[in-house]
């Protein structure tokens, strides 16, 4: 009888131990629910059709919006904001333009990764166009500019007044140059789609 | 749940002690020779991973660099750290519940005997892996024990044997776990229920619950790690669409609830010494069993106060701080319990007694700076400073290791049926006590007054504290040298011997058998005599 309990009980506690490393892996899509509607992680998602939105202009607001860039140690490129911050109302529909340019005399292919702070301004940010949804290739020594077009929602919190963009271009791992239109479809599913 | 007493002895093939070196330690089942290979596994690992620290502190007795090279001082405080954790205190414990336990409830053995091998031998492959890694090109770990990504990715490929290693440690930590519940929930004596048990084997089981509930996520958080290194998937890697907060998200759910897994037996090691030498019973034993399992369960819910910094919603930053600060309530009760036990006691102060003492006294102190640190504005000051470098060595050297020590003088009779020298020990308590604090004392200034952790260099304005701390860490390591010849002159040289109730005031069943305890004790179970019992006072 002992015997037998010593056993059940083990055989529980196995249960739970690799129950809790499967809630391990778990917690990797329960952080990324969690995130997409808390905002937490900043992420700012993929395209959204100009038809969703609340587009009644909000006249009495004026969000700054600041434009913050990146380049990651792996990517030879310049990356750079063309003004560093601009006005906007909420509800209309704004651009901005950033510039790239490839040191190297060999085409390279990169992708950027947004992401809004403070991050719960990020479930009101939305980009109808961005360089960030597909990959980027840039021809040796090519400069490029690079337009994103958002709407800041007119449901943003009141307590924000400021709120930042920023990209962080990488260097695609094993993209080639050719292929590289191919693959933009893969970026914009790693970012999570919730933006409202 | 109850307990049959005939059949309690079918685990034991043999009724003498093996003959065989080999067929004595690497085949052993006996749960007191497999909690000595843990103890003496754990006093190697607490060297080892002490010396890792003399090179720290001697690096940093002066500013600028000096004796080391930073990437090695940065695989020095990553490596002392995975070393004391899984090597010195974790392993303490668990050799600790080996010897104990069985014997506190009752019980002839553990009740999986062979896994118990098992999880011991698991320890030193574990640890030949993780040391090796030294000895490797692209050298040991140096992101710091909590190996964030993506800066622990950005090493070489050593990292795969710091990965595989963890999870040896992982699965040695859950078999041994899982084999402490079955014992104390199958095992033990009949009327031994388990409000009459001693409060070691209670925190020791709460223990065991926390440890299968997070090593698990440990071993997944890693295989994470593995995979991103060499597999080329981008759990945390931002250009893949992964995140790297998620993994201190991943991390701490582990990490806090890690920290008490360090401190809860420490807690039932200083509630079953204090009563003994106050000669009172445990003041409040339900409040204390009731206290250790809120603590288990808060713990699960506060990690994120590891990462105030890292960017949360005030939301997340008021909710983690007020559910840290929580803690302090079921530890406060803790703290008066145990003054209160004292209180009008018949106390002497025999070795054991002071480093429970001075476990109480220095073990409250870092709990202080912990609520120092739980105040969200005033961590984003302390954050990644030595204040916390002090903090956490005040609860795990002074808490966690000063228990550790005075379980050992404690119990150290029963085991070697020796007693230590009591003057040479209370040399070494003297000389211990006295050293941490020049040791980690001024480390609460250095962080305050902003030298960061992790860094081999400092402005020159912080040189006197450091040197302060340095000839501490110096006179601490070599009383530990000093503890050694004291536990090998206790085993093997000592003329004194102990009787079977080491100690005047000491209750509780493993006080009723022989000093030494033989070989295999209790294979028929005891009668419990409720005065025996340390906690037998309740009804
Ligand atoms: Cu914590």
């Amino acid at each position: 009888m002992q015997q037998r309990s010593n056993k059940r009980t083990l055989a529980t506690l196995v249960l739970v131990a690799f129950g809790m490393f499967g809630f391990g892996f778990a917690m990797v899509p329960l952080y990324d629910v969690f995130c997409e509607i808390t905002g937490l992680n900043g992420k700012t998602g993929g395209r959204v059709a100009a038809t969703e939105f609340n587009s009644e202009v909000d006249e009495n607001r004026l969000i700054t919006v600041q434009f913050d860039t990146a380049v990651d140690s792996g990517l030879p490129w310049d990356f750079e904001a063309e003004k560093l911050s601009m006005k906007v109302r909420p509800g209309e529909l704004a651009e901005a333009y950033f510039t790239a340019k490839n040191q190297l005399s060999e085409p390279v292919v990169g992708h950027a990764v947004p992401s809004v702070a403070p991050s719960v301004a990020s479930l009101y940010f939305a980009k109808t166009e961005c360089f960030c949804f597909t990959q980027q290739t840039l021809a040796g020594n090519e400069e490029k500019e690079m337009p994103v077009r958002f709407m800041v929602s007119p449901d943003l919190p009141e307590n924000v007044k400021v709120l930042t963009l920023s990209y962080r271009f990488y260097r695609s791992a094993g993209a080639e140059v050719a292929g590289a239109e191919d693959k933009s479809k893969d970026i914009s599913e790693v970012s999570s789609d919730g933006t409202g | 749940m109850s307990v049959t007493a005939t059949e309690l002895d079918h685990h034991d093939d043999h009724d003498h002690k093996p003959s065989g070196f080999l067929d004595r330690w690497l085949f052993s089942t006996n749960h007191k020779d497999i909690g000595t290979l843990y103890l003496v596994f754990s006093l190697v690992m607490f060297l080892i991973g002490g010396s890792m620290a003399m090179i720290i502190r001697a690096e940093l007795f002066q500013p600028g660099l000096q004796l080391v090279q930073p990437d090695f001082f940065n695989q020095m405080t990553t490596m002392h750290a995975l070393v004391m954790i899984f090597g010195a205190v974790m392993p303490a414990f668990v050799g600790l519940a080996n010897w104990m336990i069985p014997m506190m409830i009752g019980a002839p053995d553990m009740a999986l005997p062979r896994m118990n091998n098992w999880s011991f031998w698991l320890l030193p492959f574990a640890f030949a892996m993780l040391l090796s890694t030294l000895f490797m090109d692209s050298g040991a770990p140096a992101a710091g024990w909590t190996l964030y990504p993506p800066l622990s990715l950005q090493g070489g490929n050593s990292f795969a044997f710091v990965i595989f290693a963890i999870h040896l440690m992982g699965i040695s930590s859950i078999m041994g776990a899982i084999n402490i519940i079955a014992t104390i929930l199958n095992m033990r004596a009949p009327g031994m229920n388990l409000l009459k048990m001693p409060l070691f084997v209670w925190t020791w089981l709460i223990t065991a619950f926390l440890l299968i509930a997070v090593m698990p996520v440990l071993a997944g958080a890693v295989t994470m790690l593995l995979t991103d290194k060499f597999f080329a998937t981008s759990f945390f890697n931002a250009a893949g669409g992964g995140d790297p907060v998620m993994f201190q998200h991943i991390f701490w759910f582990f990490g806090h609830p890690e920290v008490y897994i360090m401190i809860l037996p420490a807690f039932g090691i200083v509630s079953e010494i204090i009563p003994t030498f106050a000669r009172k019973p445990l003041f409040g034993y339900v409040s204390m069993v009731y206290a250790t399992a809120s603590i288990a369960f808060l713990s699960f819910i506060v990690w994120a106060h590891h990462m105030f910094t890292v960017g949360m919603p005030l939301g997340g930053e008021l909710y983690f701080m007020y559910a840290t600060m929580l803690i302090a309530v079921p530890t406060g009760v803790k703290v008066f319990n145990w003054v209160s036990t004292m209180w009008r006691g018949a106390m002497t102060f025999e070795t054991p007694m002071l480093w429970a003492l001075a476990f109480v006294i220095l073990f409250t102190i870092g709990g202080f700076s912990g609520l120092m640190l739980a105040i969200v504005p005033a961590d984003f000051q302390y954050h990644d400073t030595y204040f916390v470098v002090a903090h956490f060595h005040y609860v795990l050297v002074t808490g966690a290791i000063f228990a550790i020590i005075a379980g050992v003088y404690y119990w150290l009779p029963k085991w070697t049926g020796n007693m230590y020298n009591e003057t040479w020990a209370k040399i070494h308590f003297w000389w211990s006590v006295i050293s941490v604090n020049v040791l980690f004392f001024p480390q609460h200034f250095l962080g305050l007054a902003g030298m960061p952790r992790r860094i081999p260099d400092y402005s020159v304005q912080f040189t006197e504290f450091n040197q302060w701390s340095s000839i501490g860490g110096f006179a601490f390591g070599l009383a530990q040298v000093f503890f050694a010849i004291i536990l090998i002159h206790a085993c093997y040289y000592s003329k004194k011997k102990a009787a079977a109730q080491s100690w005047e005031g000491a209750k509780g069943l493993e006080w009723t058998i022989p000093s030494p305890a033989p070989h295999h004790t209790f294979s028929t179970p005891p009668k419990i005599n409720k005065d025996q019992l340390a906690a037998g006072h309740l009804d």
